[in-house]
């Protein structure tokens, strides 16, 4: 069982007729989400994979046409905050969007317009969603994950591969994977992922991978000592990144002195969360 | 991207934030005769992106046009922390009845902009938070109402004011956002905003940082880009896409994922060993990425091997040693490497690896402590 998706899922692709989008469905489909549809304005009326997904001109047709609850976004980043709001209009529940480099200030229009609507949003700058067994939307490699009990969240993307492979190479299999992204203003945050896993009966342990910058990690931190009652294990990435430098992720960056990967691994620690020195110590920590 | 004083006041001046007058000089004649044009006193500042040019000697009064050539003559010479002088502003001077800080940046955990002001300006804000943080006043702007009357007259008011100076003081706040807004900043400073003795607001300082992933919309701002301050493989990271950070250490890193890519430095230095880059080549792994991330790793004279650490998803890890094999026949690096391939086809990567008589490990803690024995010269 798992969080936010499944084999319900009625997925609709944003930009499925890029190079990425494409590609993507067609893993996604060929993992058996149900993908009931693509969007791409001026190609509407199109198919796409051998006439498996039709193409709609905007989200609010494809929404009507298919009854698509979810939306994936694979539109480049001056493009993005449109799709966005596109899907947020056309009452879409939960949207998650890959692209990477959208501009801060769209992302915070996007966050305050998603708040006020209260609709579901995962990413930007994200690997999206895996439920092992139930749906794939994003980009996350169906094969390196087994069905299983442990919920992960996580601000990365191939350092959450490597997390779930490891946990696949020890026999463990994962409820969902959600990837919340690396930029410094997105939707759902650690302590929204945590709170469902916390109340999802299939989910009974969690890992959090977090990195410098922010302090979403110290949130979740208090958020596992008051609220929750899984067990929780962690890996915070930056230890030896310098200060004042933004590490690949928009969002990975030490400000003013606060941010750093001690000051979050001392936060998780003092609630009890088992903090891993690298990412292979992560099943040891959770058996 | 940082932008220079002069700059940053240019573009404040757009929004009709007053600024003192004065031009920005490449040469020391230039400098004389803009002294000249204003009347021989002048300010002379470098236009160097770091702080403390002021304690450096980089900031100097002139009281002549004669003494605004000698002053731009020395500080054009000049190196402030690692970056050399090219250019400086020339301004008026100023009589300064009181110093006020007013800026705005973006507040993370809000997930939104945030506008401060200070009664204590001139010193440095982070100077300010520490001593007395009372002294700063904050007012969040909601990203899609944008700064509203009341809340530049609350600052107003919290900072003690003079009530004839509000709407002055209320303008420039409005002038401000607007330049921040819509330049896509992630900061727009103005410290000091001055009182001079004349009982006007005046911008005396500049300082804007702007959205590196939006200068796609402000083609302007792109062209200024001051490339000093990057280390020059940084900059030719760039050019193909990848993220590269030059550290101090000796073990080179490629690695495909920033979180990934970070990872693996602190697992080099869990092992006793010092990265030397951080560097992400992104997904794919291509023979082209591959060889460009070679290049600039091996320009740093420090790194003695260097450690390549790909998660092979999508792009299966047999794909990722034909890249590297081929990358490695082009560059032909002299010092030693250490490939760690895991996820899809691991198994057929490694051995393609092997076949080829790379080093290779299978797990991470491995490939580090691996690498980090052939940094200090104890072989494998």
């Amino acid at each position: 069982m798992s969080i936010l998706v499944d084999k319900t899922t009625r997925l609709l692709v944003q930009g499925v007729t890029g190079h990425e989008g494409l590609f993507h469905t067609q893993q996604m489909v060929e993992y058996g989400t149900q993908v009931v549809a693509g969007v791409t304005p001026g190609r509407g009326g199109e198919w796409v994979l051998d006439g498996k997904v039709p193409v709609f001109d905007s989200v609010r047709l494809a929404a009507d046409y298919t009854g698509a609850n979810t939306s994936v976004i694979f539109v480049p980043a001056r493009a993005a905050a449109d799709a966005m709001f596109e899907a947020a209009d056309a009452g879409i529940e939960l949207v998650v969007c890959i692209t990477e480099g959208i501009p801060v200030r769209d992302m915070m229009e996007v966050r305050r317009y998603f708040d006020q609507k209260n609709v579901r949003l995962i990413g930007p700058n994200c690997p999206g969603l895996l439920t092992p067994g139930g749906a794939k939307v994003g980009i996350i490699p169906g094969n390196i994950a087994i069905p299983g009990n442990i919920g992960i969240v996580s601000r990365s993307g191939t350092l959450t591969y490597e997390v779930l492979y490891a946990l696949k190479m020890a026999g463990m299999g994962a409820s969902t994977c959600v990837g919340i992204g690396g930029d410094p203003v997105n939707g759902t945050n650690f302590v929204d992922v945590l709170q469902l896993f916390e109340n999802d009966p299939h989910t009974e342990k969690v890992v959090l991978i977090g990195e410098i910058g922010g302090s979403e990690e110290e949130k979740a931190a208090d958020f596992i000592s008051h609220h929750m009652t899984k067990m929780a294990a962690a890996f915070i990435a930056g230890q030896a990144a310098p200060p004042g430098k933004r590490m690949g992720h928009a969002g990975a960056i030490i400000e003013s002195g606060s941010g750093t990967a001690a000051e979050k691994i001392r936060a998780l620690e003092a609630v009890g969360v088992r903090v891993a020195r690298h990412p292979e110590e992560i099943p040891a920590l959770l058996a | 991207m940082k932008l220079h004083e002069y700059q940053s006041k240019t573009i404040f001046s757009r929004y009709k934030i007053p600024i003192p007058r004065g031009r920005v000089a490449a040469t020391a004649s230039e400098a004389k005769q803009i002294a000249e044009e204003l009347g021989g006193r002048v300010v002379i500042k470098a236009q160097v992106l770091v702080g403390g040019r002021g304690k450096a000697g980089g900031i100097r009064l002139a009281k002549n046009s004669k003494e605004a050539e000698e002053l731009a003559t020395v500080i054009l010479g000049m190196d402030i922390k690692g970056l050399p002088v090219r250019k400086l502003l020339v301004d008026e001077t100023v009589r300064i009845q009181k110093e006020i800080y007013l800026g705005i940046t973006n507040d993370r955990t809000m997930n939104r902009p945030v506008m401060m002001a200070s009664s204590e300006g001139g010193v440095e804000i982070e100077e300010v938070a520490r001593i007395s943080p009372d002294k700063i006043i904050k007012t969040h702007i909601d990203p899609l109402l944008g700064l509203r009357d009341y809340q530049a007259r609350d600052l107003a008011v919290s900072i003690d004011l003079p009530r004839d100076l509000w709407r002055g003081f209320q303008e420039i706040c409005h002038g401000l956002w607007n330049a921040y807004s819509q330049s896509d900043a992630s900061l727009a400073e103005i410290n000091p905003l001055v009182i001079t003795v004349e009982n006007r607001l005046l911008a005396l300082d500049g300082k804007m940082v702007v959205d590196d992933n939006a200068l796609f919309r402000h083609p302007d701002l792109a062209d200024m880009r001051d490339l000093d301050v990057e280390a020059a493989p940084e900059v030719e990271a760039r050019k193909y896409g990848l993220s590269y950070i030059q550290l101090d250490g000796e073990i080179g890193c490629m690695v495909n994922g920033a979180g990934l890519a970070m990872a693996t430095m602190d697992i080099i230095q869990l092992y006793g060993g010092t990265p030397a880059n951080f560097l992400d080549i992104g997904g794919g792994a291509s023979a082209e990425k591959v060889g460009a991330a070679f290049r600039i790793i091996l320009s740093d004279p420090k790194v003695k091997v260097v450690l390549i650490n790909i998660f092979g998803g999508i792009t299966r890890c047999d794909e990722v040693a034909r890249g590297i094999l081929g990358a490695i026949s082009e560059v032909k690096p002299k010092i030693p490497m250490v490939v760690r391939l895991v996820g899809t086809n691991a198994a057929e990567g490694l051995r393609l690896l092997g076949d080829a008589h790379m080093v290779t490990a299978e797990t991470l803690v491995d490939a580090a402590q691996t690498a980090v024995r052939m940094a200090k010269g104890e072989g494998r």
